[in-house]
């Protein structure tokens, strides 16, 4: 998937350091980009079972499993790094007692936290686990859940660019 | 459960003698008789007959309040038992009077007390028509009302058939025979009568007909003492219907149209029966109408249950004319369109037709064709049935009546023009819902277990579409009445959701062999019994809807040999079919039978000595393994290495390979390790036989059993096949190896259960590799410590394999557990098995499927992918409704699995499953099945323990009670509140959630070895409904004596029918023994002052001190009460795949807690009894 590579090498994200003392923006760029791939890969999911005599071919299986697994695999890999960043951002700007953004920013991350902590035990796999993602009701709320972050980061970067811009107007 | 089809087998046996119980029980509701027992039936919409005494009791009887009405006599009758909190719904009374014609029977369940109910009622139904005068009746009225009414009438009938006579079923049935004439005649006046007023042509049918019926019935046996019960409902409906029919005709010109047609489909259901039940229940006519109204649904299940497989294809074409004629003769302009598969016309939403199901398999032609005639004879009946149907507008208010009903509530019809519109239809509704969904006081309710073992509901649908249904067996859901909206069924608190045995064995199933496969273009259903046809080329999708064409090879119908006709297809027949599918269906050449063996042979394992058991099985049913010729047999053992065999054809003798790389296992030969396995039968035969002594002599305690599986994965995945692993201990090298978590303190903790999921990802990343390669591993876990099951268990969750595991396994310190292993390698090994199948489950649109439960891999949102499927293997499904079915008045399902059989043929096997969908709450709680309820919540609660925990689960499950019943209470708003209330359809509900909690899987605070309990979730998961309730809900039965009484027949065999009791030690006697079914496995606990001669005869010992503790069999010894003590053993084990080992538990041996553990109705240090949870129900409601 493109859009992880995309997320490290995204152009707001290198704009991150020259901001300094104006974090404000910083979390704009954090997590925006690591939405898409993530509903991109959930739509894959969801798509696939279209062709009907397909479906009965046990051919047609093993190809399958292995593309469920790679995007769980996948979609893990960027579970990680999206939560810590967003940590990392609730970090600075309690460090730059920026405490309306903070607060909205919180609820977040404690989801983030409980979610983190309450994924199944076995070890590796953080959540999107390929036994069990197939279930409508799982995929579905994985699914709202990043429509849902992806609204979210995209606001709050319009917020932070108002805001940045705000306070550069106002020096 | 299951009689063969058509035949008539156990009740044919028993014409005057003994009934089942069932069918003992039968004869007292049709009087008002006070026997307790027919409180059991478990879903029908039938009256208690405790209720009936308790009215008679309570009322004096106002026999004489019946006012003859101006124009006809009309009786009706207000049964209520609001006052004593037992409402009876429905009560139907039809009087004999010397003139039929005019006697109408009105069913109305009015909820009031009596006098004041009765008399809002009457005035009602007068002022709207002045023909019926409704008098208000108590049981006890009713039965005196009719015997005299009888009496007038028929007087040689009359009063021998007072309560009394039937009270005592054997003296009722050496009377039924004689009564049944006169009753016959009883009923050939109506109908001629009738007929002679409006048709009279029919009427001179009906006549003949009934005759020759009615005395050929006489000798007939249960199954017909069956349907006699809803037949005579359905027959005294009838005739008041016909009443009816002529009243309204005459008189009103009002009748909604709509009320006729439905009239007439339920005419159209209740007719076949009719001739039976006329002769059993004779007796008082009337009196078995009242009975009939609310006993029917009771019976239906019996009737069921007897005749279960039986397709009787006699009665369609004639119910559809018969419609077609009732239409016509009801001078109501039909909208009905004759053509067969039209739902709109067929489909009844009306609960009355329970009887349908039960009869329509009626095991002989003349049944059969005796219904006709009455429906003729009849035409505008049963209004009632139907609830859910277009007529809705009109039932609608009154559905609230339903539960005022209960409560007393004198407003029960809202406006005199609906009465009149739907008069005998509102009664009669009232009358017939309400048997499920009379409300059950729990509290003071305390049996309310019935004796016979509880069936499934019938889905509230016509006749027709009842009996195309699928079987209950393989397809259930837990409402059989679909909330229309998502809004209504969060109301209703109770959960949505299938439970499938769509593999299980079958003794019947029409397998299809044609070029092309009917499916629906846009969705790809498979043509079914449920679709209709707009004419002869096209036919409608019952699931998206979409009009298809029909291929005109279809046209031909390979049975009968005829052209033109499609809806007589076998497809169109049968709601279970089994397509062979053609090329389409394959991507490769269908993969032969691959069977691959992983044996533990490390020390601990050969100590248990479980590999002689497994060679010697396995040696044993070598030549039954299912396969043809091309099937491949492999076997690898493992300890710290991992050993193949090689077993090619032309070896002397079998080559042992080792492979100590345990970090990087391969196949040292790849070719000749998985053999043909006729080719190297002599081969494989020497191993199995070297097997067990090869490794007498090791030390080896290490068990690489990570290894071993990469190893036989590697060597099934060019295939695919299965693998059945044995393993004896903890996984302890390589790959996979795991830790002991349990902490032996914790095992009896309140607090929290951990480890409940897997210590690490290996196992279920090696099943979705094995399922990617149609690679199913089974796992047989013979374990005396600990083994982390809840990791191991992975391995064959995933992969959709199965999973056995014996605690403390031990060939000779634990026998019965050497026995089970036995009994279920060999059922193991010969059962069918379907190989690379992916299932997929379709529901109309509208209805989604969220959750899937069992054994299996989900390949994506509707579609499983099991790698094996075996006859064994239960799936759940939860459903939502995602948009309102408000332009549908029935939902469909369907399941397809599609998989290679052993012999190489690409098959499809198909269920179609169809559902009415109601409108009302009341509606939703009267078709609730408690069963399917309990399993479905049981599936969930283990994932929730899982997923969050224990006691999570366990909330959630005591909340589903709480939520259900408090919403269920409140829908009924003059319920008191003082008291527990549940529908009829869920009184059991508190009872088996008491036991699910009380369940290895869930229990807390009693010692459970968390193998034990993880076992318990997995066989929750993937049990069948019909194992998993007797897992979650043993029967208990008194089999220390045993008696012929309402035995039944088995092939010659006659097999006793106990009651079933309740799972309290207060039913324990010391004086008596027990049998608990508890699925896999029998107890029969023994008390201390046992009788003698039971031990004597039955045991084979002199006295109860000489009785071994570890009894495994019970002796064949010559006497009547071994013979039946073990017919009754054998039948029970006859009715389930899987052979259950027997324990004979006497009442000081320490073995005595797995018996007593199953009393969940008991109290225990750490659980709630029975009564206490009620309480505690309550409170939670209360708060």
């Amino acid at each position: 998937m493109p859009g992880y590579t995309a997320l490290m090498s995204h152009p707001r994200l290198s704009r991150v350091p020259g901001l300094g003392q104006e974090d404000l923006s910083l979390s704009a760029a954090v997590s925006d980009p690591a939405l898409p791939p993530q509903i991109i890969a959930f739509d894959e999911l969801h798509t696939d079972f279209k062709s009907p005599i397909d479906q009965g071919n046990p051919a047609r299986a093993r190809e399958r499993l292995k593309n469920i697994e790679r995007i769980c695999c996948l979609l893990r890999k960027l579970v990680v790094p999206e939560y810590s960043i967003h940590g990392l951002f609730c970090l600075m700007f309690l460090c730059a007692a920026e405490w309306v953004t903070l607060g909205l920013n919180i609820p977040l991350l404690f989801y983030h936290l409980w979610r983190y902590f309450h994924r199944p035990a076995d070890g590796s796999e953080v959540m999107y686990d390929a036994v069990s993602i197939m279930n409508a009701d799982i995929l579905n709320y994985c699914q709202k859940e990043s429509w849902c972050k992806l609204a979210f980061y995209l606001l709050s970067f319009f917020y932070y660019l108002y805001s940045m811009v705000y306070t550069l107007v106002s020096f | 459960m299951s009689a063969p089809a058509g035949i008539p087998p156990r009740p044919a046996a028993v014409p005057g003698g003994a009934r089942a119980p069932v069918a003992a029980a039968r004869p007292p509701p049709c009087q008002n008789g006070p026997v307790q027992n027919q409180m059991q039936f478990p879903f029908g919409y039938g009256l208690h007959l405790e209720n009936y005494s308790a009215s008679s009791r309570r009322y004096p009887p106002v026999p004489h309040e019946a006012v003859p009405s101006q124009l006809n006599n009309q009786y009706v009758a207000d049964y209520h038992s609001a006052c004593y909190s037992i409402p009876v719904q429905s009560v139907m009374t039809t009087s004999v009077g010397p003139s039929m014609l005019n006697t109408q029977q009105l069913y109305s369940g009015a909820p009031h007390p009596v006098e004041s109910a009765g008399g809002l009622t009457q005035g009602a139904i007068s002022s709207a028509s002045h023909l019926h005068t409704s008098v208000p009746q108590s049981y006890s009225a009713l039965s005196s009302h009719y015997s005299s009414s009888t009496s007038s009438s028929v007087a040689s009938q009359g009063f021998p058939l007072s309560s009394g006579h039937y009270a005592m079923p054997t003296v009722s049935r050496a009377v039924y025979p004689n009564l049944s004439y006169p009753s016959m005649s009883v009923g050939s006046p109506y109908g001629q009568v009738f007929t002679s007023q409006s048709l009279p042509a029919v009427g001179q049918f009906e006549e003949t007909n009934t005759f020759p019926d009615q005395s050929s019935t006489v000798p007939r046996t249960l199954q017909q003492q069956v349907p006699l019960g809803y037949n005579s409902t359905s027959w005294s409906t009838s005739d008041f219907q016909s009443a009816q029919d002529n009243f309204s005709r005459n008189n009103t010109g009002s009748l909604a149209k709509a009320s006729n047609q439905i009239n007439t489909v339920g005419i159209v259901d209740s007719s076949h029966p009719v001739s039976q039940n006329v002769q059993f229940t004779k007796p008082g006519v009337e009196t078995s109408v009242v009975s009939s109204a609310v006993t029917s649904s009771i019976r239906t299940p019996v009737g069921d249950h007897l005749t279960e497989p039986a397709s009787v294809p006699s009665n369609t074409q004639p119910s559809e004319s018969l419609l077609q004629e009732a239409i016509d003769s009801s001078s109501t302009t039909s909208s009905a369109s004759p053509v067969i598969n039209n739902y709109d016309a067929l489909e009844g939403g009306g609960y009355p037709e329970t009887n349908s199901a039960a009869s329509s398999p009626a095991p002989t032609p003349q049944t059969s064709r005796t219904p006709k005639p009455f429906g003729y004879g009849y035409p505008t009946l049963q209004p009632g049935y139907q609830n859910a149907t277009p007529s809705t507008s009109a039932m609608q208010p009154s559905n609230p009546g339903h539960h005022s009903e209960f409560q007393q509530y004198p407003q029960q019809y809202p406006g005199v023009n609906q009465l009149s519109s739907t008069l005998g239809g509102l009664s009669l509704q009232h009358s017939q819902q309400p048997e499920s969904l009379r409300p059950v006081n729990l509290t003071q309710d305390r049996n309310i277990l019935p004796v016979s073992p509880v069936l499934a509901p019938v889905p509230n649908l016509n006749s027709d579409l009842r009996k195309l249904n699928c079987s209950p067996d393989s397809f259930r859901c837990t409402l059989t009445n679909i909330p229309q909206t998502q809004a209504l069924l969060n109301k209703a608190k109770l959960p949505l959701g299938l439970l499938l045995h769509p593999f299980r064995d079958l003794t019947q199933l029409p397998v299809i062999t044609s070029s092309t496969i009917v499916r629906c273009r846009s969705c790809r259903t498979y043509i079914n019994p449920f679709v209709s046809f707009i004419d002869q080329r096209r036919w409608k999708c019952n699931l998206c809807y979409r009009v298809n064409d029909v291929p005109e090879e279809f046209m031909y119908n390979p049975l009968t040999r005829s052209y033109g006709e499609p809806h007589k297809r076998p497809e169109v027949q049968n709601s279970t079919v089994e397509f062979i599918a053609s090329s389409d269906y394959m991507l490769r050449p269908p993969q032969p039978a691959v069977y691959l063996f992983v044996l533990d042979v490390s020390h601990n394992a050969v100590e248990a000595g479980y590999l002689t058991i497994v060679c010697q099985s396995l040696l044993e049913n070598l030549d039954k393994l299912p396969g043809d010729s091309r099937t491949r047999i492999g076997f690898i053992t493992f300890d710290s290495t991992v050993q193949f065999y090689n077993l090619q054809e032309g070896l002397s003798q079998p080559q042992m390979l080792i492979v100590s790389d345990i970090d990087d296992v391969f196949l040292p030969t790849p070719d000749s390790l998985l053999v043909n396995l006729h080719e190297s039968k002599e081969l494989i035969k020497d191993l199995l036989n070297a097997l067990p002594t090869m490794f007498i002599n090791t030390r080896e305690t290490h068990s690489a059993l990570g290894p071993a599986l990469q190893a036989a994965f590697k060597l099934m995945s060019p295939t695919g096949g299965r693998i059945s692993v044995f393993q004896s201990q903890l996984p302890s090298l390589g790959a996979g190896l795991l830790h002991s978590r349990e902490d032996p303190n914790q095992r009896s903790s309140t607090k929290v259960v951990q480890h409940l999921g897997p210590a690490t990802d290996f196992y279920k990343k090696l099943a979705l590799d094995c399922s990617g390669q149609q690679t199913a591993v089974d796992l047989f876990l013979l374990s005396s410590q600990y083994s982390d099951l809840a990791s191991l268990a992975c391995m064959s969750k995933y992969s959709a394999g199965c999973i056995y595991y014996y605690p403390s396994f031990h060939h000779s310190h634990n026998p019965a557990q050497a026995e089970k292993l036995q009994k279920d390698l060999k059922r193991y090994l010969t059962r069918k098995i379907g190989f690379e199948a992916v299932m997929r489950i379709r529901c109309t649109k509208g209805l989604s499927i969220h959750t899937f439960h069992g054994n299996f891999f989900v390949r994506s949102t509707d579609l499983l992918s099991l790698a094996n499927v075996n006859p064994d293997a239960g799936f759940a499904v939860q459903m939502s409704i995602e948009e309102s079915l408000t332009d549908t008045s029935l939902v469909c399902f369907q399941t397809a699995l599609l998989y290679t059989s052993s012999k190489g043929e690409r098959r499809i096997r198909v269920h179609t499953l169809c559902l009415p969908v109601v409108t009302s709450l009341a509606d939703v709680y009267a078709g609730a099945d408690v069963q399917a309820a309990v399993c479905l919540l049981a599936n969930m609660a283990v994932d929730r323990s899982v997923s969050s925990s224990l006691s999570d689960a366990r909330d959630a499950l005591v909340n589903a009670v709480v939520d259900s019943l408090s919403a269920y209470i409140s829908t009924a708003s003059n319920l008191q509140q003082s008291s527990l209330i549940a529908p009829n359809s869920l009184r059991l509900f508190p009872l088996y959630v008491l036991a699910l909690l009380k369940q290895k899987a869930f229990r807390t605070g009693t010692s459970t070895r968390l193998d034990d309990r993880i076992y318990a979730m997995c066989q929750i998961k993937s049990q069948p409904l019909v194992h998993l309730m007797k897992m979650i809900h043993p029967s208990l039965y008194r089999i220390d004596r045993l008696t012929n009484e309402g035995a039944i027949h088995v092939n010659d065999r006659v097999v006793p029918q106990p009651p079933l009791q309740k799972l309290s030690a207060e039913k324990l006697t010391r004086e008596g023994a027990f049998l608990m079914d508890c699925g896999s496995i029998f107890y029969i606990w023994i008390g201390k002052s046992c009788d003698n001669s039971f031990i004597k005869d039955v045991l084979g010992y002199p006295n109860y001190a000489s009785v071994p503790q570890k009894l495994t069999q019970l002796p064949e010894l010559d006497t009547l009460s071994s013979e039946r003590a073990r017919s009754f053993i054998s039948w029970l084990r006859d009715s389930r795949p899987l052979n259950p080992v027997l324990q004979v538990i006497k009442d000081e041996s320490p073995a005595k807690t797995d018996f007593f553990q199953h009393l969940v109705e008991d109290r225990t240090e750490a659980a709630f009894s029975y009564y206490e949870f009620l309480l505690h129900i309550q409170q939670q409601i209360c708060k």
